[in-house]
């Protein structure tokens, strides 16, 4: 038998058929349903007469348009509410579980679904969601659909797919200290550019992943279509296992004992052979801050905004020009000198207990500048927000002048109320900084929990090695 | 679905790359629990100039006279030609509906956002890809005063050029089968009902801890 990657494993596990021309029919093991990209999937179900093949497939939870703030009145935007109240009406009326608004289980749907143990090592995992990819981390393979998609997995528990090209990326080393998982792929990200993954499966590998905690996993995978990709892997080790184990939904006993050795075999074979192969130092990785409208443009924190006259691609130069209009920013000025008005800590890209930790210890004695109109954070799920309270992480920010929010997607995309005015520059823990992502004309950095702290407490970016 | 055959119809040159789903509907408008009616907020930020919001009538909306759309050439225009990545960022298939909603059939560029490019065509619209040197080539042709009528043949796969110029395209086998014939996939998939269940009943004792 030839060697395998951990893509064909888990490729050649779900097919159930193949067309001649190489179109698969994929089976899918987990559904995660989210209010936006589903309503018009249901519809499409009741249209044509249909019920979902397999409800226990399916878990629901509201996230990008519910409040993060006096949850007990209600949602007061009509149009949000009736969507809300829509996902509410479907899962009733399908069968189909969910952690509803109020329930302290809800969260960012990318959050709850590890959080619960409904994603496991070697299932296949779609959403309506680009961001599905974090699911990747647990050695799954999971993918990001259209509603269209949506209503064909709820119809058939399949979906057609060409299989991917694969690429695996070495991060070698070890990552210096102060440096973490965001960095890692916005590194990434900054080599290969948001195209660079563009028809692949990534593999991610190499010493500095292996030694990264889950929630840091799930940070790298979840970033991965931000890279272009269709999904992020990791492979299952120790680190997999020990966060599975004993999560409401894992297995237990005897299915648990026979799930662990059909696991140990979900990673890539010696001498598989990757369609392209990128290896990255782990030392040469510094904090990193975005300073443009797409997640490629940036740069370490040690570095200046970059000059488009020194880009030969014309194409790319005009694209900085624009970028750099948008944001408001000079070529040449150093990142640390980049004055923010607002600093956003959540999302599923960095929302989990232990960013909201790396962030408080930042926070811990401090003061968020008097310059900064706004510092926001939101937990990426009802049991981060427990845990955190537990912790006494709450008490910290808010000493230390943050908001401590009720969970769910919030300025991430800023559908709810939580929005960046014209104008208003932010730093971010999120992972997109298009135009208008986080409010029209809203200027978004990307970075770290700790930068996006400490750029909090400074008033400006700052290298977080340096506090 | 409608099905796609033979199209023709003026091109649009959006001269950007990396366009992304927000840029194509922004959020406010993925509220609507519709599948129609998101042709007037397309590129919305970019269109009007004032702040958009869902359910408003955009008739008397001031407009953007510097967005291509609002070119008294590209009026009518239905094929949208634009640059590398068009379509990255969010899985939101509300980009598509409000492409086709607004009449967009086709659409070129040098390369596609994956999710986005599924999306195309489960919706009617067909995106194509041409390599840069052809789509610079279009760029040049569609920003004249004379706006680029170009007619689009799926079966051939070829673009055809009033100036009697012609394209050859690639289109995925399967996808172009599903929108020449306008076929609707769960229908396709349910045929293999059979494979599925007894695949699913495989997996029940394979993998017990997926059920
Ligand atoms: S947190 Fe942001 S990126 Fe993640 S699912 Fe919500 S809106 Fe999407």
């Amino acid at each position: 038998m030839s060697a395998k990657t951990l893509y064909d494993k888990l490729w050649e596990d779900h097919l159930v058929r193949t067309d001649d021309d190489g179109t698969g029919l994929l089976y899918i093991d987990r559904h995660l349903v989210h209010e936006v990209t589903s309503p018009q999937a249901f519809e499409g179900l009741r249209m044509a007469g249909r019920k979902p093949w397999r409800v226990n497939a399916v878990i629901a939870t509201p996230d990008h348009n519910v409040p993060t703030t006096n949850r007990a009145s209600g949602i007061s935007d009509p149009v949000a509410k009736v969507q809300v109240e829509t996902l509410d009406r479907n899962c009733i009326e399908f069968g189909i579980t969910e952690f509803g608004m109020n329930d302290t289980r809800q969260g960012v749907v990318h959050v709850v679904g590890p959080e619960q143990g409904l994603i496991l090592p070697g299932m296949t995992v779609v959403c309506g969601d680009s961001h599905t990819s974090t699911h990747g981390a647990l050695g799954a393979l999971a993918f990001g659909i259209g509603t269209s998609e949506v209503e064909h997995v709820l119809a058939t528990q399949c979906l057609i797919q060409k299989k991917s090209k694969s690429m695996r990326v070495s991060v070698d080393g070890e990552l210096g200290v102060g440096v973490t998982a965001k960095d890692i792929v916005l590194a990434i990200i900054g080599e290969i550019g948001t195209a660079g993954g563009t028809g692949y499966v990534i593999e991610f590998a190499g010493d500095a992943i292996r030694a990264l905690s889950m929630e840091g996993r799930m940070t790298v995978c979840n970033m991965t279509i931000e890279a272009g990709a269709r999904a992020g892997i990791i492979a299952v080790d120790a680190t997999t296992i020990e966060y599975v184990k004993g999560r409401p939904h894992a297995p237990t006993g005897e299915t648990w004992d026979a799930a662990l050795s059909s696991w140990q075999n979900l990673h890539t074979d010696d001498g598989a052979v990757f369609d392209r192969e990128i290896h990255i130092d782990a030392a040469s990785i510094a904090p990193q801050v975005t300073w443009g409208t797409s997640p490629e443009m940036v740069v370490s924190v040690l570095d200046r905004v970059p000059d488009p006259e020194r880009e030969v691609d014309s194409t790319k130069a005009e694209g900085m020009r624009r970028a750099l209009d948008y944001m408001g920013l000079k070529a040449g000025t150093p990142i640390s000198e980049i004055p923010v008005d607002l600093v956003f800590i959540g999302s599923c890209t960095n929302g989990r207990i232990e960013d909201l930790r790396a962030a408080a210890k930042i926070a811990q004695g401090r003061k968020v500048a008097g310059s900064l109109t706004q510092a926001l954070v939101v937990p990426g799920s009802g049991l981060v927000k427990a845990q955190a309270e537990q912790e006494g992480l709450d008490r910290i920010f808010i000493e230390a002048g943050f908001e401590w929010r009720e969970p769910g997607c919030s300025m991430c995309l800023a559908m709810n109320a939580d929005q960046l005015k014209p104008g208003q520059r932010c730093a971010s823990t999120s992972n997109r900084n298009f135009e208008g992502r986080q409010g029209k004309d809203g200027r978004t950095h990307l970075v770290g929990p700790a930068m996006a702290a400490a750029a909090a407490i400074a008033g400006h970016f700052v290298d977080v090695r340096d506090l | 679905m409608e099905k796609f055959i033979k199209f023709s119809g003026i091109v649009a040159p959006l001269d950007r790359s990396n366009v992304d789903t927000d840029a194509i509907i922004p959020k406010q408008f993925l509220k609507s629990i519709k599948r129609s009616g998101f042709g007037p907020n397309l590129f919305d930020e970019w269109r009007y100039l004032d702040q958009g919001e869902p359910d408003q009538d955009c008739a008397g909306r001031p407009l953007n006279p510097a967005f291509v759309l609002n070119d008294n050439r590209y009026h009518k225009a239905s094929i949208l030609l634009t640059r590398a990545n068009f379509g990255c960022g969010s899985s939101r298939e509300h980009a598509p509906w409000a492409l086709a909603d607004y009449g967009f059939r086709v659409i070129i560029a040098p390369s596609f956002a994956d999710i986005f490019f599924n999306n195309c065509f489960k919706n009617g619209i067909l995106p194509i890809v041409l390599d840069s040197k052809t789509v610079d080539r279009l760029f040049g042709l569609a920003g004249r005063d004379q706006p680029l009528e170009l007619t689009v043949d799926l079966d051939s796969q070829k673009l055809f050029t009033a100036a009697g110029d012609t394209i050859p395209f690639d289109v995925d086998p399967f996808r172009k089968h599903c929108l020449l014939q306008g076929l609707d996939d769960i229908g396709l998939t349910l045929q293999y009902s059979k494979e599925i269940r007894a695949f699913e009943d495989q997996r029940k004792v394979t993998a017990p801890w997926v059920f």
